[in-house]
């Protein structure tokens, strides 16, 4: 029997008090990939905080990976939208990437060979190992963005939290998006994505359509019908060959 | 003199470490409050007859709590909380020394520091608290950094944000009281502060930016009292002067070498 990996029941998600999305329910079982999907200010941001523990749940009941949110570090890798880019230290993206291993090693644990390995697998996969020693804020926004995805696989984490994982990207995003979504596959980690993009979505498992209310959820070719899609971004669109074709 | 020196290395070690973190957080506004903070109790003290430290915390924690209090229950950003309770600490201060008639000489130690008027017994809480602020920042460097770097990694990295924040609060706080003896509360904001602002155009490892900070915090202090001495000036004044010159003159360096070599 898989375990689920979420599940959550009757939950309202927010900031402050104000409710952003309400009355989720679903279960996502281990090893899935699950897409959200909407409009800006949908509440796809504010899903991805709440899973991570960043954000609390104004109601209902939240289990991820068996336990409450933000209390399994070390199985839970995020990748927020706003990058600190601005940091004063000209850390080198090497370093950012090591930063990803720390909390396996604690507080004062050195970090091992096997980290290091890790550290320079992750950013050869990403094709970010021939700036690695430069420092992140000499990097050009996408550079920066392959550092820090570089840094949410480094972490090694059993659920993996991406929200718009290839904006911004210089290099291929579809090509990069695909070629993420294979290896969480291959690895048996879960993954939730936020992402604008019908196509990346389409290679998920799971989607769910959000505008400030759940639209649907279930398999992409389910979820993505003209009905949906024109409740969620008020177009009249198909969902055909994995991508959108719109009507008018 | 000896003593004057030694105390002032100890600042400067203090400093630079403290000082790191809270240039790289980005609290340097809160440093300058605190800083100020600590009027009201070290006058208190002064006052009433109990050591100045006691005074300085007490003030210290008020303040921490106060601007933790406002940015939690109003939607005031905290460089306002910070704001409100900088000037409000500063001018009890002033009301409470305000009460004394005999009080200007011990208010202008306060200020600008005694240099030259440090005891032993100053000089071994001076050691021990920079000795638990290395320790500090040694045990906790990674939550630190993270923090610094971005609070939403450091919390999902499982560290509490609120609380390395408040630690940091903490060190920063601690650095003031043990160092205002020295070079006065208006004057160690600028030991926390130029050295490692200087240090960040040189460094890409925190501990290399401390040890940096702490060595330009030192050589202002060799240099300031030198220049104190022979030109019979404030010593607490020299000191911060050669830190903030010693800032402008790393700066301007950096961007010329930036220029040239592109910082790659």
């Amino acid at each position: 029997m898989v375990d689920n990996a979420i599940t959550l029941k009757e939950v309202s998600i927010g900031y402050e008090g104000t409710s952003v999305v309400s009355g989720i329910t679903l279960t996502l079982p281990q090893g899935a990939s699950l897409a959200l999907v909407g409009s800006n200010g949908s509440g796809k941001s504010t899903f991805l905080k709440t899973m991570a523990g960043l954000l609390p749940a104004l109601k209902g009941s939240v289990d991820v990976l068996g336990d409450k949110p933000g209390l399994q570090p070390l199985r839970i890798s995020y990748h927020g939208q706003s990058h600190p880019n601005s940091f004063l230290l000209p850390l080198r993206s090497i370093d950012v990437v090591r930063m990803a291993r720390f909390p396996a090693r604690g507080l004062l644990r050195r970090l091992t060979k096997e980290d290091e390995h890790i550290v320079k697998e992750s950013l050869s996969y990403m094709n970010a190992l021939e700036f690695s020693e430069k420092p992140v804020n000499a990097l050009s926004g996408g550079q920066i963005q392959r550092v820090f995805l570089a840094h949410t696989l480094a972490r090694k984490a059993d659920l993996l939290l991406l929200d718009e994982p290839t904006a911004g990207l210089d290099v291929n995003g579809a090509e990069l998006f695909e070629k993420l979504i294979y290896r969480f596959k291959t690895e048996g980690k879960t993954l939730l994505v936020a992402t604008h993009s019908i196509k990346e979505a389409s290679q998920c498992d799971y989607v769910l359509l959000l505008d400030s209310r759940v639209i649907a959820f279930g398999a992409p070719d389910r979820v993505f019908t003209p009905e949906n899609l024109l409740e969620t971004f008020g177009l009249v669109a198909r969902f055909s060959a994995n991508d959108l074709l719109i009507m008018g | 003199m000896l003593n004057a020196m030694a105390a002032g290395t100890l600042v400067a070690i203090a400093c630079g470490i403290v000082g790191t973190f809270m240039v790289l957080r980005g609290l340097a506004f809160l440093g300058d409050a605190l800083a100020h903070g600590v009027l009201p109790g070290v006058a208190s003290a002064l006052l009433w007859g109990f050591p100045g430290f006691v005074g300085a915390s007490i003030s210290s924690l008020a303040m921490i709590a106060g601007i933790g209090w406002i940015t939690k229950k109003s939607r005031l950003s905290a460089d306002t909380a910070i704001g409100l309770l900088f000037v409000g600490m500063l001018a009890l201060g002033v009301v409470i020394v305000s009460r004394s008639q005999s009080f200007s000489g011990d208010l202008v130690k306060v200020l600008f520091g005694q240099f030259l008027g440090i005891s032993l017994f100053d000089l071994t809480i001076q050691g021990s608290v920079t000795l638990v602020l290395g320790l500090m920042a040694f045990v906790f460097r990674r939550p630190f950094l993270l923090l610094c770097f971005s609070e939403e990694q450091a919390q999902v990295s499982g560290y509490s944000a609120k609380f390395y924040h408040f630690l940091l609060l903490v060190m920063i706080a601690m650095t003031v009281i043990v160092s205002f003896q020295t070079v006065g509360s208006l004057l160690v904001f600028g030991m926390l502060l130029a050295p490692a602002a200087a240090s960040s155009f040189l460094s890409r490892k925190l501990g290399t930016m401390m040890i940096l900070a702490s060595g330009f915090g030192s050589f202002s202090v060799y240099a300031g009292l030198l220049l104190s001495y022979h030109f019979n000036l404030s010593a607490g004044g020299c000191v911060v002067l050669v830190a903030v010159g010693i800032f402008f003159m790393v700066f301007m360096l950096s961007q010329r070498f930036r220029k040239e070599h592109c910082y790659g």
